[in-house]
């Protein structure tokens, strides 16, 4: 076995994994704080008000960072199941379920934000975007995968059912975009671009970037934390999650 | 010792299908009642102008067929889980993917083709244009096989479990949406004069793509489910 | 033994096999074949782990660890599952169907022995006459006979039967025996379990003693 490939197998274990996202957890939120608060700062403060849009435009460093984040865990939470059921690796069905909630939570709010941006600009809370429809279906996808995972009692039987859920929703997402796109053009015409054709300028850009950048760890924090909290759950009965108890008891009472 | 042939076994399960819904003929009738009574209320909500039942004639009958589909869709392998049959099924030597197509079709045949045949009364209650019916028709009978092989995909996810139909419906709505689109699209494109055939072709090759994807992939979601 | 038996790889071998529910192990691992001509018993109390390893055995359930080979080939190929016949807790018929009906369609599904149709297996499990009820009007123990018609229908070299001889009366357990031993007569081969209630007679079969995991002891098998 090669090098990366056995170091892969040791990441597969869920003890090793347990320690090193304990170890790297500290440094994410660390990194996604510092990050999130310069690139809010840069947006909110730094960064001119839009000529057309005014201080409304703002929203973007909320709104498209959480856009790119839904579909980026849904790509990766896609990747996972795919590893989970064909390898049976039982740390991707963790990680892909893990990252099922924060999917749902970036595209909860892609939405919110969308419909808050939606009403100084276009005078209404909601409208049916080709892009806010395909987020919408995204979020009752992800909704679907986690009410299925908490619908069958024994949690490695419905982490598989509902990552097999999440590749049928990978072959279905393309084609439910373009469908949307598609009649959205039919009904409404050219749909206002919420970004503009104009170019973005570097200070209306960089912190942009950092909110993305930002969101990427966050997510990777958070997903971390909770795969941990549930590998302690689905391996109670192991030796290593005994230790692990017995410490924190020990530490609780000296 | 030989096994049977798969085409005896596909015949026979055609066969055992047909009988059942012989026997439980009454049941068939539940989802025409349903998708009659939803496209009767639209009326009663906007009022008898004519011209605004026309205007929302085929979403409407679209969105009933689709829904009253739905319904029927959970008892495509409920009695066959409940009496152990489905484990035959998976046991037997033939490839299940098959012997699933085979329950889909019967299933289709025997919920969704009554439903495209009242299609036309429902047509009638909301006053449809007569030239867009076999626009109309022509989508439903693409639309709800699509609906039930990809039904059956979620179907075969949730069938064990006691109380599925809230869940299998989130599951199947998001992933049926496409269809909805371009089949009450096509009909909606007749009536405005506007060519259809678009969204009609769209429709077929999704329906070849998922003949093809989905009696495997149901195959894969039941074994899922069984262990 | 004689020579040419070793050369023959047995009906049914397990090696090793385990299996584990949501990382609670339910049997194993268990080491065992099973020859043609050879009917064991598979014992154990409620929740031992009797009626998952028939499931394991017959390929409707993966073990988690171990393998199962029938005639010295793994049963994960799907070809080979029509020389296992599962009969299970749930007859897998339908109701509303004719006891005919019934087995037609089992044996569209499995095939059929040469020799026999469903009528005359009907007939030998002591249904002559009821090829046209409906399964539902007849009892719980005439159902099993249905789905013991069913064993006799399809080519199957061996029979799983998850409690045989539950909901029987005296002449049916002496039925499931007779079938029993003449299925072992024609080189078949029959794995039962039961939950102590031990009814089969012919001969002294071997029995395989499955424990209830939580008292973590090893299973072990057991000559009679």
């Amino acid at each position: 076995m090669n090098p990366l490939l056995l170091w892969f197998h040791k990441l597969g274990s869920p003890p090793y994994f347990y320690r090193l996202a304990g170890r790297f957890l500290p440094w994410l939120y660390a990194i996604a704080l510092i990050s999130g608060v310069v690139g809010l700062y840069g947006g909110l403060v730094i960064a001119p008000a839009d000529y057309q849009q005014g201080d409304s435009f703002r929203m973007i460093y909320v709104h498209v960072p959480c856009a790119w984040m839904s579909l980026f865990v849904y790509a990766f939470m896609a990747a996972n199941s795919f590893v989970a059921l064909v390898w049976r690796i039982k740390l991707s069905e963790t990680l892909a379920m893990a990252s099922a909630p924060i999917g749902a939570a970036f595209t909860f709010i892609t939405l919110v934000s969308g419909s808050l941006w939606g009403k100084p600009m276009w005078g209404t809370w909601w409208t049916w975007d080709a892009r806010l429809t395909s987020e919408l279906v995204l979020l009752f996808l992800y909704l679907g995968v986690i009410g299925l995972y908490h619908a069958i009692e024994d949690t490695r039987q419905a982490a598989r059912a509902a990552a097999f859920l999440a590749l049928v929703g990978v072959v279905n997402l393309p084609i439910v975009h373009y469908s949307v796109v598609w009649w959205n053009t039919l009904h409404q015409g050219q749909t206002v671009s919420l970004m503009g054709q104009s170019k973005i300028s570097s200070s209306m850009l960089w912190p942009l970037l950092t909110m993305a950048f930002a969101t990427h760890v966050y997510f990777f924090a958070s997903l971390l934390a909770r795969a941990r909290a549930a590998l302690l759950a689905l391996e109670s009965g192991k030796d290593w999650v005994r230790g692990i108890a017995q410490a924190r008891q020990a530490n609780a009472h000296g | 010792m030989k096994p049977g042939t798969t085409s005896a076994a596909c015949t026979a399960l055609l066969r055992r299908d047909l009988a059942l819904t012989w026997r439980r003929r009454g049941d068939a009738l539940n989802p025409l009642l349903f998708a009659v009574i939803v496209v009767a209320l639209f009326p009663f909500a906007l009022g008898p102008d004519a011209q605004v039942l026309e205007r929302i004639a085929a979403g409407t009958i679209f969105v009933a067929v689709l829904l009253a589909a739905l319904l029927s869709l959970d008892s495509l392998f409920r009695s066959d889980l409940d009496d152990g049959s489905l484990e035959q099924l998976v046991l037997s030597p033939h490839p299940l993917s098959l012997l699933l197509a085979c329950k889909i079709a019967i299933h289709w045949l025997t919920t969704a083709l009554p439903l495209i045949v009242i299609a036309p009364l429902l047509a009638m209650l909301l006053h449809l244009p007569d030239r867009v019916l076999p626009v109309l028709l022509v989508a439903l009978a693409l639309a709800t096989p699509l609906l039930s092989l990809i039904g059956a995909i979620c179907v075969a996810l949730t069938v064990a479990l006691r109380r599925s139909g809230m869940l299998l419906t989130l599951l199947v709505l998001p992933l049926i949406v496409p269809v909805l689109i371009f089949g009450a699209g096509a009909c909606n494109a007749a009536q405005a004069g506007l060519p259809y055939g678009a969204p009609l072709l769209w429709l077929g090759a999704w329906l070849v793509l998922a003949l093809v994807l989905a009696p495997l992939a149901t195959a894969a979601a039941l074994k899922i489910s069984l262990t | 033994m004689n020579a040419d038996l070793h050369e023959k790889p047995p009906l049914l071998q397990a090696r090793a096999l385990a299996y584990a529910r949501n990382e609670e192990p339910i049997f194993g691992p268990l080491d065992f074949s099973l020859a043609a001509g050879e009917v064991v018993l598979i014992e154990g109390d409620n929740g031992s782990g009797k009626t998952t390893l028939l499931k394991v055995l017959s390929g409707l359930l993966e073990p988690t660890s171990g393998e199962v080979l029938l005639n010295g080939v793994h049963l994960t190929l799907a070809k080979l599952s029509h020389q296992v016949a599962l009969l299970g807790h749930l007859p897998g018929m339908k109701l509303e169907l004719t006891t005919l009906q019934n087995l037609r369609f089992a044996v569209g599904l499995g095939g059929i022995r040469p020799g026999i149709t469903p009528a005359i297996a009907l007939a030998s499990v002591g249904l002559a006459g009821y090829e046209d009820q409906p399964l539902r009007l007849l009892s719980a123990g005439q159902k099993k006979r249905v789905a013991l018609a069913r064993l006799l229908l399809v080519p199957a070299a061996l029979w799983l039967l998850d409690e045989p001889y539950a909901n029987l009366d005296r002449e049916g357990i002496e039925l499931v025996n007779r079938l029993l031993l003449t299925h072992a007569q024609r080189d078949g081969a029959a794995l039962i379990t039961s939950h102590g209630a031990y009814a089969y007679t012919s001969g002294t079969p071997r029995r395989i003693a499955l424990r209830a995991q939580a008292a973590q002891q090893p299973a072990s098998e057991v000559h009679a």
